[in-house]
Parts: C-alpha cells; structure tokens; sequence
C-alpha cells in the first residue's frame, strides 16, 4: 500500500485579478484576467476565465477567449513602429520611432487633406471604435471611409434597419428563456460565439425545437434536431416557400401585422407613372390607409383606425390605390412559391418545407404565451400584457454573403413579422439601443459638396439613402467614393465596400488614391476576394514614374499579419490586454434585450514593447493634422489619449462613449456630465455597466410608451423614436422606378436590368449571380468556409495552442461528387472556378449538402507570415478559397466588370462561388503557393508556459 | 505493479459529459490546457510551437467524426450523416488498467475520491499507463519527460482560496454550452447520479471492464418536424379571393 503524496489543495490561483473585455473575437465577453508574479519579480498571466458576472458570457468563455495568453505573448506581435526598406511584400523594414513615424504619417496626411481629402482611403476592419475613426475620417474630410461591414455582414444589417429597424446580433436575440422553437440560418460559429452555445443549451434544455438551415452539418448544426441542408444561395426561396405555406393556412398573426407594420398602407397602382409603387401621403408627407370602419381615407397614424387589408379605393385625386399588404397576398400565395415548386431549387423536399412551415405555425398559435404585465402603447392605450408567438431565428452571414443576400434577410424578417414574432415574448427581442426607424439613421456624406480641401466633411460617411436622391454620385452618376458605396453599382452599401478599396484604388477608378490607411484588417491576404490578384495590385508599380500605384500605406496591426508586408509604414497596435477600449452604445453595442450594456477594456498588462493603441495613435494624428475635434482652439490636442477621450468626449451634451456612472457623482445613466472618475468606475465594476430595462418596456420596445420613454432617458434618441415595420418598401420601389427611367435621378442604362432584377418592394428571389452568370455544367457545384469555433478569422495561427487545434484545413467533399470522380480521403484534388484554380487535399463527408464542398475558414496562411515557420502547416497544407473567388463576376459582353457583391448593398457575395474538382496527383503543397513573405522570428523549439510556478 | 486503494469513502468524483449538447467548440480543451500547464504538476509543455511539427501535451482533447447511424433512428430532415463531437479525457476508473500497471507506484488512484493522478516526482516516464489506458487519455510530457492526465483539477475543486460556484474543474465552468457537468457519482441522490440515470447515461467502452467513473449522456431522441405539428391544411384556397375573404373576417373580429 503506497501513501497517498501531499498536495496543495488551496493554493491561490493569482496574486491579482483584473476583469477587462475579451477581444480574441467580436463578441466581447467579460474576462477575469489572473496575474501571478514570477520568481523574477515580474508580472505575468496565469489564467483568463469568464467574467460570472457579465451580461454577455455570464462565466463561460470560448476556445479562442481560453487561449488569450498564447495570443498576449505570441512571438509575432509587431514590436516598434516599421518603415518599409525592401520591396512591398518582402518584408524588409527598419524600426523608427514612434516620433518618426508620426511626423511621416501626418507629412502624408496633412498633404492630402490640404490638396484633396478625397485621396485619402481609410478602412478600418474589425475595428470596434467606429464611433471614433468614423469622426476622425469626418473631421479629416474625406468621403473614403468604411469599416469592415460590406464585405461581412452588411446585407443582415441593413435589410433588418430597414424592415424591423433592428436585425440580429448586436441589434437583437432570440428570447432564449422562452422560445420553444429556435430556427438558425447559415449560423457556423460566432456573431455571436458564447451567448448563442449558451442560448441552444438553454433551447435544450428547455425541450424547445432546434432546427438548423445550413449546407454544413458542423457545430451548431450538428446538435440540430432537424437540420435542413440547404443548397447555397437559396434560402431566400425557402423563406418565401414557408412564407407561401403559411398565407394559405391563414397562420398569420393579423391583429399584430395591424397594429405594428405598414401592412394597411396605400400603394399607388398607376403603372407608368412616377408614382407607381410608393405610398399614398397627405401633404405632410404621412402614409394613408383606408379605415375600414369610417369608410374613409386617413392617415396610419390615427388613433384607433382600422386599416383595410385588401380591396382598392381611389384617392381624391383619381388615384387608385392598394392597401400593401393586397399585393404582398397577391405576391405569396402564387403557386411559384409551393414547396413542390422550389425543393428541386432549394436541394430541400417539398415534404421538408411543408413540415417546416407547419412546425412554426404550431408553436407560435398553439404554443402561444402570455404575460400579465401592463403596458402602454404608443397611442396610450393600455394593454394587460405580452402575447408571445415563441418561434425564433437567428441568421448571419451564412445568408447575408450571396448577391440576393439582402433580399433573403428581407425575406427573413417578413417571415418573423407574419407571425407576429418579432420583440415578443419567446421570438426576436430588440437590444438596445435598437429599434430605430431607418430614417432616425443618418444619409451618406461624401459628394462633392461634401468635401472641401482643409475642411471636414459635411456629415457622416454611411448611413441609409432613403431613395435615389440621397446617393452619392456626382452629375454624370458616377461614384463620389473609392469603393463605389451609394453608387448605382450598390445604392444602399450602408457599410461601405472595403473588399472594392484596393482594385479600385489600384485601378484608379474611379479616381486614384495617394494614401492607404488600414486598421485591423488582412486584405493581403483572407479578407480580400482574389487574394493573389490583390497582392498583385499592391506590388504594382507605374511604368512612367516608378512608384507604386497604389502610393503610399499605412497600416496598423498588433501582429505581422501577411497585409503587414504590404505597407509602408507600420504602426504597431498593442494587444487586447494592454489598451484601452470602449464598447459603446454609440458604436457597436453589447446590450442584451432585457438590459442596457456598455464596457471598457483597459491595460492589464502593461506593453513591453514600443507599441500604442491604434485609437490614442489617432487622436494623436488628429491632433498634429489639426483636425476640429481633435484640438482646442490654439490648436492644442483636446484628449491626451484614448482613454481621456473615452471619458471626455461628448458626442451631444451629456452623451459620450460611456453610458454608466456619469456626472460629478457617478450617479447618471445614459445621459450626464463628463466624469472624471468613470473608467475607475467601470473597473471597479467589472469594465462594464449593465442597466436594467422596466419589465413595462422589455417587449414591443418598437411600439412601447415606456420603452420609448426610457430609451429618451438614456440618450439613445432625443424624442420618441416608434418604428412601424415595414413589410413593402417604398424606398427599394424608388430605385425601380428609376431604372424604369420614371424618377429622378434616373438609373443609367447600364444599371437598369440590374436594378429591376434585385430591387423589389417585397422580398424577391433570384439566382446569384455568379451561379446565373456562369456555365452551370462546367461549374456544377458550390464551395463555401464555415467559420471554426476554435479560430477567428486569421487571428489564431500565431496562437501556439489554438493553431494545434487547427494546423490545416482540407476541403470536405461530398459522397456523391466523391464516387462521381474518383475521389476518397487523403486524395488532393483541382478546384477550379471561372475566376482560378487551387489544389488542395480533401476528405469525404456525408454530413453537407449533395452539391457543396466545403473548407474551415482563414486556415491556410502565407509562408513567413504571423511569425511562424515557412514549413508550417498552414503554409504548406492549409489554403483559402479566396484564390477562386473574384471580386468582379466574369465578363458578361456588355463591357462592363461588375462587382461580385449584393447590388443593393454591396455586400461581397463570398458564398455564390461555383467550382468543378478533379482529382490531382498528391502534393507536398496546396497551390498556389505564394512566395514566402516577411522573415521569420527568431525560433521558439519549445514553450512549458507556468513551468516558472512549478 | 500498484495496486488499487481500497476507498476510505463512496465518493467518486467524475464527469458527466452531454452528446446532445456538445458543439464541439474546444472551450474546454483549452481551458484545461490553460489551467493546468500553470497548475499541479509540470507544465504542459508544447514542441516547435510555431513550427511544422507543432504538438503539445493536452488533458482533455474533442474528437469530431462523422457517423451514418443503422436503423430508423429519425436524426435529419436531409440525410442521416450526423457529426459527432466526443470530448475525451481520463475517465477515473474504478479499475483503472493505468494505476496497476506503473512500476513506480506514481500513478494512484486517491481513495478519498477516487481521483486518479499521477505523482510526476515518482514518475519515470516509461509509458506505461499511456499503453495500458484504453481509452488514450494519458498524454506524455515530452519536456519533463513525466505523464500528464486530468485530475479533475484537484487544485480547483477543494480549493478554500476559491468562491463555492468556483470549485469545479476548469472545462465544466467553461464549457459555454453547458454540455459539462461535474460531481459525485457514487452519490446516488447526488444531482449528477440523477441525471445520469434520467438521461440514460453510459459508460464508455464497458467491455474494457475499466468501470469508468465519468459518464456520458447519449443525444435526446428527436423527431421529424412533421411529427408534432399535422399537415397545414388551407382553407378555401381559392387563391387570393378566398384569402381576402378570411382576412376581412379577421379584421372584424379585432
């Protein structure tokens, strides 16, 4: 018998515990940073574990947010500021000065703003402080500015503001206590990552329904109880099939759509005219309905009307009008829409959709809930409580990224609003500080008149054009920005076009750019269509003058991503554990639907490198070019950096960044003073202020007198901002009707078939675009990513745990095109697409969609890149389909590139790609395989990470 | 050659793991990781870690694979190609083939609990265990040159320094689908005992005869979505007339 050896049972797990925001990806969780000393006196971290308190991830944290301290010290963190030295793309620098490389930065700036604003590009990828780097391009003046959302999410985004005026994650989620039938669309991984693991354990747990949309069964899929593996880019036409179903059942929730949507709203039926199709209004510009009860035609906002639904009236002036939802019956309930119609279409059978369809009409009629609470509506009648219709979804990009994306999300909302489900309980809830009604959002900026040399721009960059007027094109109708944003090309790209930056600065089209800012984000690599192609246009040089074509880059990066090689000066970022940071309602919230959330990051840790923040590095730059805002008026810099910002900067009096503990005491929500101890504040809370919602305001917030007065109270609108949703839209009819050539601005012929192909004033569906465009027998089937749980995006290689978990990616094959060509696991194949070919290793899976191959995302990288080996597997094995995919869709034989993206939001179609495989001798490598880039960090052989504690 | 404790107690301390649940995110694979490479014992040490051959020592790794059920088993509306997400990491048997295999008397299994651990200053890395574990739970440390394996994270669960919520091993607090759970098992009445045999819990690879403590939880059964709701059935689908009709109907009745 051996004695049992004596353990420490108790041993404290730090010496120190700060609770910051987790950044490892875009969910922003709450994190308990433990810091332990070393036997050498220093400080380092011991463990990262959820935040039990937070209102994002209430403890739990993720793959990505456990392997922090990997990411904190990985050896390709960029350590000083760099000015380029060799050739773009070798990466041969020289490490300056942060004085250096700011005098050089604001020579280059300074420049362009004095001679033409224009001529600077600004895009900021995954940035989280658009609310800043939006003003800072606004105050520099120039219309070029965009975050990432346009080629990530846009059409998700955008169609829900202008249909329910909120759209998923960071506007709103599903009722996870509640809902008893949970149906998620295109959804791998993330957007967002914890809460939504948390909210189908919830689903589970609670024996609700859990049916998953998607080609993949991976992940979230995989725990389905029914997963519908449908065929890329037709989810819309399912959506509408469902749609079909439920009008001819009469499962539709009439009472809500009366009360909430613009179903009662007069359609003007004068074909030919410049009206036909937009709303009847009386002289103020108010929608009309006929009311059923007075026989008479009054506006929709009047007390107690009762719109009429169908049938037709005649306006005083002659006019024949439609109440909207006539057409959108008329529209449905065509037999074009029957499941036996669009299975072959949508790969799902007729018998699949039907039992769908009648699933989630069961659960929200006959699983109806209700609960007593009073509430006051907007027109003060009281109600005894909130009837609940517990069908809820959830969708990203998994819908979003096709060129009919933006109708398909359109289509998904019109579902949830048939129902009766959207900010109810157990459906779709609002996070504030959403809903908004489309046009409390702001219009671009960035005509001509908008931009003046030395001088800001005239309003906000994006926003939401309400019809043709607003767009942003100049006299002949071509584009007023780089990316063709709010051009014809894509008329309502309400996040810009960051995926279009860099061929068209390239190309000079529609005019060149002198320099290049980038913040965040890979576009030499896995965030730009045509990686290859891209890199090309960033090495290319003027044969006249010898400089680059695309002159001069700045790019800021915590690490050596392969983009780095790419620019010219390189101002290092510090990781997420050493900066501050705000989650602000101003920008890209964290709310939950029954709380109001905002949060700080803050450093942890402090730097041991000569790094900076990329946001304190542009208050800077603000202040050394002068810009308003950024300096009082001797012309000194206003914040000393970011975190001075954070705390003083007020967007309208009393609202700045930070919603909680403002004025003097610390006592103000929402709307007060600046103050000076808020950051203290939020520390000591967590780093981040949660405030509760009144149970009188938690549900119909669109509709609701205390929601609306509470969401006055907290800043998010200065009076009462109640959307009516809406079902047909008058301002996708506008653009119709100039591409019919019956409004102005009228459409350019080019653009007209295009425009009454995808804009329609009810949720349409049509072929992608790439799949309509090229020879379906040669490019047969589809290939899409799926997001990795356990990496984001390219962020997680350097990551030596997390890269374990993911050295290399192979593409999943179907059975089916297996057999057809003679492929099994372990073969590599050709993958060819009308845009390239790539050669890659494959596996067979059943669990996909007979026609679909599919691949992780942002596996494969560059050799020489993220600081690892240039035999790394991600290297040699891994690869991207991005080499096959364009950013213009082949040549049609009219003379024109069209853009490979939505055309009404510009959204980028990644998901539309079209390939054929064959299969290949084996490879030591994927191809193509570009040339190495950068040099590789001195070597690590070996990491025993907390050996030092043993 | 060690011999197996008598227990000095009924406690058995285990996990109890939900395959319907698990979406295979990796959380608790690297939260352990995390954990324990700054906790009992040596560190868990990662080779060439930005390299080609990059591999390191891990306590709980997930195994995904794709299955295509026999039988009538109703699992999809589109196929019957499932993916399974398996996390895997030492089961704490109550006869564990790994304790009574090592000749140093290192690996043990503590009678208390029934924790099994290995004491890594008696550990002379000879591997044993590892080849003797049927389950591959046991993974050598390459750069102390000693075998590391899950030990419920001892260092958590009794650990008088932590909140009460917070003695549990790192995976189950991470875990974001709460597909972990941790507890007593030879505790009858014990919330997990419960579970267990309310969800139909069952051992892994029993013909072993290793009697793991842990245990998993099998999917719940699912059903078509056409079996809870009947057909939708129209009425008078006369096209859009008769859809008017019942509209107007449902006008007046609000």
């Amino acid at each position: 018998m051996n004695a049992e050896p004596q353990i420490d049972l108790s041993q404290a797990a730090s010496d120190e515990v700060k609770k910051t925001t987790c950044y490892m990806c875009a969910c922003r969780c709450g994190i308990n940073v433990h810091l332990k000393n070393t036997p050498d006196g220093k400080q380092k971290i011991r463990y990262i574990e959820g935040n039990r308190d937070h209102p994002v991830n209430r403890g739990v944290l993720c793959a990505k947010g456990s392997a922090g301290i990997m990411q904190h010290y990985a050896p390709a963190r960029l350590k000083a500021p760099m000015l380029r030295t060799g050739p773009r793309g070798s990466g041969e620098f020289k490490e300056i000065s942060w004085d250096e490389a700011l005098a050089l930065a604001t020579e280059w700036l300074g420049k362009v703003r004095d001679d033409d604003p224009r001529k600077l590009a600004f895009f900021t990828g995954r940035d989280q402080s658009q609310s800043l780097t939006g003003y800072w391009a606004q105050q520099f003046g120039t219309p070029n500015y965009a975050a990432h959302g346009g080629f990530c999410s846009v059409n998700m985004a955008a169609a829900g503001i202008m249909t329910i005026g909120g759209a998923f994650w960071e506007f709103g989620a599903p009722d996870w206590e509640r809902t008893k039938l949970f149906i998620l669309f295109g959804v791998a991984e993330d957007h967002d990552s914890n809460p939504l693991k948390l909210g189908i354990s919830k689903v589970k747990e609670n024996g609700a329904r859990f049916v998953s949309v998607n080609p993949v069964r991976t992940g979230y899929s995989a725990v389905a109880d029914n997963w519908i593996g449908v065929r890329p880019g037709t989810d819309g036409l399912l959506i509408l099939s469902l749609i079909h179903e439920l009008l001819k059942a009469r499962k539709i929730d009439v009472d809500y759509l009366s009360r909430y949507t613009n179903a009662a709203w007069l359609v003007i039926d004068a074909p030919g005219t410049a009206d036909h199709g937009l709303f009847a209004r009386n002289g103020d510009g108010k929608a009309l309905v006929f009311d059923r009860v007075t026989e008479t035609v009054v506006t929709a906002e009047t007390k107690g009307v009762q719109g009429a639904f169908g049938g037709s009236c005649k306006l005083d002036d002659g006019r024949k009008v439609v109440p909207s939802f006539s057409l959108l019956a008329e529209k449905y309930l065509d037999e074009k829409y029957a499941p036996e119609t669009v299975a072959a279409q949508c790969g799902v059978s007729a018998e699949t959709i039907r039992g769908l369809a009648a699933e989630i009409a069961r659960v929200a009629f006959d699983e109806e809930i209700f609960i007593e609470q009073p509430w006051f509506d907007m027109h003060g009648v009281k109600h005894d409580g909130y009837r609940g219709r517990p069908v809820s979804f959830h969708a990203m990009r998994g819908i979003s990224a096709h060129s009919n994306g933006f109708q398909t999300c359109r289509a998904l909302h019109l579902l949830q609003v048939l129902i009766g489900a959207i900010d109810c309980p157990g459906g779709f809830r609002y996070e504030p500080p959403y809903p908004k009604p489309v046009d409390s959002h702001p219009r671009p900026h960035g005509r001509a008149e908008h931009v003046n040399a030395g001088e800001p721009l005239a309003g906000p960059h994006l926003g939401f054009p309400l019809g043709p007027e607003d767009m942003l094109i100049d006299a002949e109708g071509q584009p007023c920005r780089l990316d063709k944003a709010f051009s014809w090309d894509s008329p309502l790209s309400a996040h810009g076009l960051m995926h279009m930056a860099i061929p068209n600065a390239h190309a000079g089209d529609p005019y060149p750019v002198d320099v290049m800012f980038l913040y965040m984000a890979n576009m030499a690599w896995n965030s730009s269509m045509n990686t290859a192609g891209v890199v090309k246009m960033l090495e290319d040089k003027d044969e006249a003058t010898g400089e680059y074509k695309i002159p001069k880059i700045i790019y800021s990066d915590a690490y050596w991503s392969e983009t780095v090689s790419y620019a010219d000066l390189v101002l290092p970022d510090t990781t997420y554990l050493e900066r501050y940071d705000c989650i602000s309602l101003l920008d890209r919230p964290i709310a939950e639907p029954d709380c109001v959330n905002d949060a700080i990051r803050w450093p942890v840790i402090e730097p041991d490198r000569d790094v900076r923040g990329f946001q304190s590095v542009i208050l800077d730059l603000g202040a050394r070019l002068k810009l308003p805002g950024f300096v009082d008026g001797e012309g000194k810099a206003l914040y000393s950096d970011y975190a001075d910002y954070i705390v003083r900067h007020e967007r309208r009096p009393g609202i700045g960044p930070l919603a909680g503990f403002r004025g003097p005491e610390g006592t103000k929500l929402g709307r007060g003073e600046p103050n000076p101890d808020q950051l203290e504040r939020y520390k000591q809370n967590g780093a981040f202020n949660s405030t509760h919602i009144p149970m009188e305001a938690q549900f119909f917030k669109h509709a609701n007198a205390a929601y609306q007065e509470f969401g006055i109270r907290m800043g998010f609108f200065d009076k009462p901002a109640p959307v009516t949703f809406q079902l047909y839209n008058e301002t996708l009819q506008k653009f119709r009707l100039s591409a019919e050539g019956m409004r102005k601005p009228q459409a350019p012929e080019t653009h007209r078939e295009q425009i009454l192909t995808a804009f329609h004033p009810l949720p349409e569906w049509y072929q992608p675009f790439e799949e309509a465009a090229v020879d379906r027998e040669a490019y047969p089937y589809h290939a899409i990513t799926q997001r990795p749980a356990a990496m984001y995006h390219s962020w997680g290689s350097m990551n030596a745990w997390l890269r374990q978990i993911h050295t290399k990616n192979v593409l999943y094959v179907p059975g089916k095109i297996c057999d057809s060509v003679g492929l099994e696991t372990g073969n590599w194949a050709w993958v060819t697409s009308a845009h390239g070919r790539i050669k890659v290793e494959i596996a067979r899976s059943e669990a996909v969609n007979e026609d679909t191959m599919w691949t992780w995302n942002a596996i494969g990288k560059r050799a020489g890149a993220w600081a690892l080996d240039a035999d790394a597997p991600e290297a040699e094995k891994g690869f991207l389909l991005n080499h096959l995919i364009n950013e213009l869709l082949p040549p049609k034989g009219d003379g024109m590139r069209w853009s490979n993206s939505d055309p009404i939001t510009g959204q980028a179609a990644w998901y539309d790609l079209r390939v054929n495989i064959e299969k290949a001798e084996p490879g030591a490598q994927s191809e193509p395989h570009l040339p190495r880039t950068a040099k590789s960090v001195d070597g690590v052989d070996e990491l025993r990470y907390g050996q030092e504690w043993d | 050659m060690t011999s197996l404790p008598k227990p000095s107690s009924s406690a058995k301390l285990g996990l109890v793991i939900d395959l319907d649940i698990c979406v295979g995110c990796h959380a608790c694979v690297v939260n352990c990781k995390e954990w324990n490479t700054g906790g009992y014992g040596n560190a868990l040490s990662d080779q060439d870690p930005y390299g080609a051959d990059v591999s390191g020592a891990w306590l709980n790794r997930i195994h995904t694979f794709e299955v295509v059920p026999e039988g009538g088993e109703i699992i999809g509306e589109e196929g019957d190609a499932r993916v399974v997400h398996f996390p895997k990491s030492c089961l704490h048997c109550e006869d564990a083939p790994c304790v009574t295999v090592c000749p140093t008397g290192a690996s043990y299994k503590r009678a208390e609990d029934g924790i099994v651990l290995v004491d890594e200053d008696k550990c002379i890395g000879c591997g044993l265990c590892a080849w003797s574990c049927p389950y591959g739970a046991r993974e050598m440390d390459v750069a102390a040159g000693v075998m590391k394996k899950c030990t419920l994270c001892i260092d958590r669960i009794y650990n008088d320094t932590f909140e009460e919520v917070d003695r549990v091993p790192a995976c189950v607090r991470t875990c974001p689908a709460k597909a972990r759970h941790f507890g007593d098992l030879g505790d009858p009445e014990s919330d997990l005992s419960k579970l267990v045999a309310e969800r139909g819990g069952v051992d892994l690879m029993p013909e072993q005869g290793t009697r793991p403590v842990n245990k998993y939880l099998p999917p719940r059964p699912r059903s078509t979505l056409a079996s809870k709701a009947g057909a939708l059935t129209a009425e008078n689908t006369d096209g859009a007339s008769g859809f008017f009709s019942w509209l107007d109907g449902m006008l007046e009745r609000l």
